[in-house]
């Protein structure tokens, strides 16, 4: 019943000393300009939203991850650079936040939901499941980069536990076989139709006749 | 089903409704935002608001209007509306669906409120995980822009307001005020010290209103069909209006409900949510989110608003009603809320910071059946010693699940304990270390 926590994994503000590296705040001050070459008109658009830049921090880490897949300390330098902050500044944010990833994850990242309500409906089970089809546990990554696996903490869909959310997409009411497609549709299609949005529980049925 | 009319929910119970602006404009929308605009001072808005008894849904329950109220007046230069999207609170699923089915809704309610307030922008901020709830959010946004519900010059009358949508990146303490506010300064999400409240020193160190995004859907209503409606609704004159309730756990039909405040327990659960999934009986619900204690079997039939749920020793929350059967294990159900609690401490004050590792490390030993009876004195002393003693309100809810659980289900902490001793698994360590 208690899986015992990967070493990987602890409260979020030990994050900034398990990171992979502490980028130094003097050295390569202004970083590559790769994003900015990228995604000029984007990162302005950003920008243009706040009266302080530094707003746009968190955005601007998005995009890195959505260009690299992580948040490389060469981003982390170019964004400070972008927004007139030290490297320390942007590490300090991106150490925070449990969705930034400051190492390279699964092509597929697994997020299955562990808190009370979800654990109610079998999270447990679901996290076994990934174990013994995957062969890797939360914090872990399969051989071939393609999955990795992590428990997190909820993710406001408990009426429809078991879940996971798989990069950017909701998978709801976990059941073995809808999870088995859910991984083999993902293998071949790089989707699932099973995904769930916008999101409505219990959906309107016609039959009740509400007035 | 429902007996009740129901408000913020009527739309999308429509079938076929798909949350784009002409469905909204068909079912009545953007009609209050019409009437005010230009016509109506936005002093008599807040006071509509005041009057109606509007009171948050994020979890606190302060009266809207009087928030409101507290920001300077005649302060020359920019205020910012905030919206608490960062729906993170375990048990709740709510706003996922009002953003995900009506945005417009939502979108119509911020810009009354900035109406009323005189802020020319607003940020919803968003719980990074909504990324469809976003992109939904950003595409309702465009649409508003274009029919000139959104943007400078709204409706013809020289008002501004633009809204932006910003995400977060998974933190659960950034739905406090006033660590939202520090994410959405690009910092990290601690929260700060008050007073001075947002009211006064908020965003940019400028006056600020923050407000969820359930009490900023009620704002259409509230203004179209007048306060004095929706002050009849629920249980006068505390708690007014409906709630949106999600029920999760052992039910048989788990989901978002929403009803008049004011009736029970034993209604929403057993009407509503299709009473206990097998039938095994109720033993143990949390009534309003993971911070909010946990009540017995005994408690069903407590009203659902702020008071009754108060004095029955727990509080209503974020509305998040977690039902769990008789058979349910309450030393591991409290563990798996203090291992949340430990995991997202933000880490600024030391006895939440400290005390959430050391109470996880000894609820494990009891659920492993290495404790021992002065383990039950170390949960009650650390507990006591974050209770009150942090900047937010965070410490107050993290101890919650193991104080309840303590009061209410002692006996099952202690045949752990004596299973343990009883099985001489105990090891050598002290207690309340790890």
């Amino acid at each position: 019943m208690l899986a015992r926590r990967a070493a990987s994994e602890g409260p979020r503000w030990t994050r900034a000393v398990r990171a992979p590296s502490i980028p130094s705040p003097w050295v390569g001050r202004q970083g590559s300009q790769m994003l900015k070459e990228k995604y000029q008109e984007e990162i302005d658009e950003i920008i243009s939203r706040y009266p302080v830049k530094r707003s746009a921090l968190i955005p601007l880490l998005y995009l890195a991850q959505r260009d690299e897949g992580f948040i490389s300390e060469a981003a982390m330098k170019e964004i400070a650079g972008l927004l007139r902050l030290t490297p320390p500044q942007v590490y300090e944010t991106a150490t925070f936040y449990t969705m930034l990833n400051l190492k390279r994850v699964g092509k597929f990242h697994l997020q299955v939901c562990k808190s009370l309500m979800c654990a109610l409906a079998g999270s447990d089970t679901v996290i076994g499941w990934v174990k013994t089809k995957l062969g890797i546990g939360p914090g872990e990554t399969t051989s071939d980069g393609l999955f990795s696996l992590s428990a997190v903490e909820c993710l406001a869909a408990c009426g429809t536990a078991p879940m996971m959310q798989v990069n950017e997409d909701y998978y709801e009411r976990l059941t073995e076989e809808r999870f088995d497609r859910i991984l083999a549709d993902l293998k071949r299609d790089g989707t699932c139709s099973l995904k769930t949005g916008p999101f409505m529980w219990p959906e309107p049925v016609a039959v009740k006749g509400e007035t | 089903m429902p007996k009740h009319e129901l408000i913020l929910l009527k739309n999308m119970m429509q079938l076929g409704y798909t949350g784009s602006l002409q469905d909204y404009e068909r079912a009545g929308g953007y009609q209050a935002l019409r009437k005010v605009v230009g016509k109506v001072p936005p002093a008599d808005v807040t006071a509509m608001v005041m009057k109606s008894g509007l009171r948050g849904r994020g979890g606190a329950g302060f009266p809207t209007g009087v928030k409101w109220g507290f920001l300077p007046k005649g302060y020359q230069g920019p205020r910012y509306l905030c919206c608490n999207a960062d729906e993170s609170e375990p048990g709740t699923f709510k706003d996922r669906q009002l953003i995900e089915r009506d945005p417009h809704q939502i979108l119509e309610g911020i810009v009354l409120a900035c109406y009323a307030i005189g802020a020319e922008t607003a940020y919803i901020y968003i719980r990074g995980e909504f990324v469809l709830g976003a992109r939904i959010l950003e595409q309702a946004i465009a649409e508003a822009r274009t029919a000139g519900y959104i943007g400078t010059n709204i409706l013809g009358a020289g008002i501004t307001a633009n809204v932006w949508v910003h995400r977060g990146a998974g933190a659960y303490i950034c739905g406090e005020e006033t660590a939202l506010l520090e994410s959405l300064e690009g910092k990290r999400g601690l929260p700060r010290v008050k007073p001075p409240f947002p009211a006064t020193h908020g965003l940019y160190n400028k006056p600020t209103v923050v407000n969820n995004i359930e009490t900023l859907a009620n704002l259409p209503h509230i203004v179209g069909r007048g306060p004095e409606w929706f002050a009849s609704i629920g249980s006068p004159p505390k708690s007014t209006g409906t709630r949106v309730f999600c029920v999760s756990g052992h039910v048989n039909e788990p989901g978002n409900y929403e009803v008049p405040m004011g009736i029970t327990f034993r209604e929403l659960i057993y009407e509503h949510a299709g009473g206990m999934r097998s039938d095994k009986p109720l033993k143990a619900f949390i009534p309003g989110g993971a911070s909010a204690p946990f009540l017995t079997a005994n408690h069903l039939d407590v009203k659902l608003d702020f008071e009754s749920v108060a004095a029955a020793g727990s509080m209503l929350g974020s509305g998040g009603v977690t039902v769990m059967e008789e058979g349910t294990d309450m030393v591991w159900a409290a563990l798996r809320l203090m291992e949340f609690f430990y995991h997202e401490s933000c880490g600024k004050c030391s006895p939440c910071r400290e005390g959430s590792s050391w109470l996880v490390q000894t609820m494990r030993r009891i659920v492993a059946k290495r404790g021992r009876m002065e383990d039950l004195e170390t949960l009650v002393d650390l507990c006591k010693n974050i209770e009150g003693r942090t900047v937010c309100a965070f410490g107050d809810a993290s101890v919650a699940p193991i104080m309840s659980t303590l009061k209410h289900w002692r006996a099952e902490y202690v045949t752990l304990i004596q299973e343990a001793e009883a099985a001489n698994l105990i090891k050598l360590e002290p207690a309340g270390r790890h």
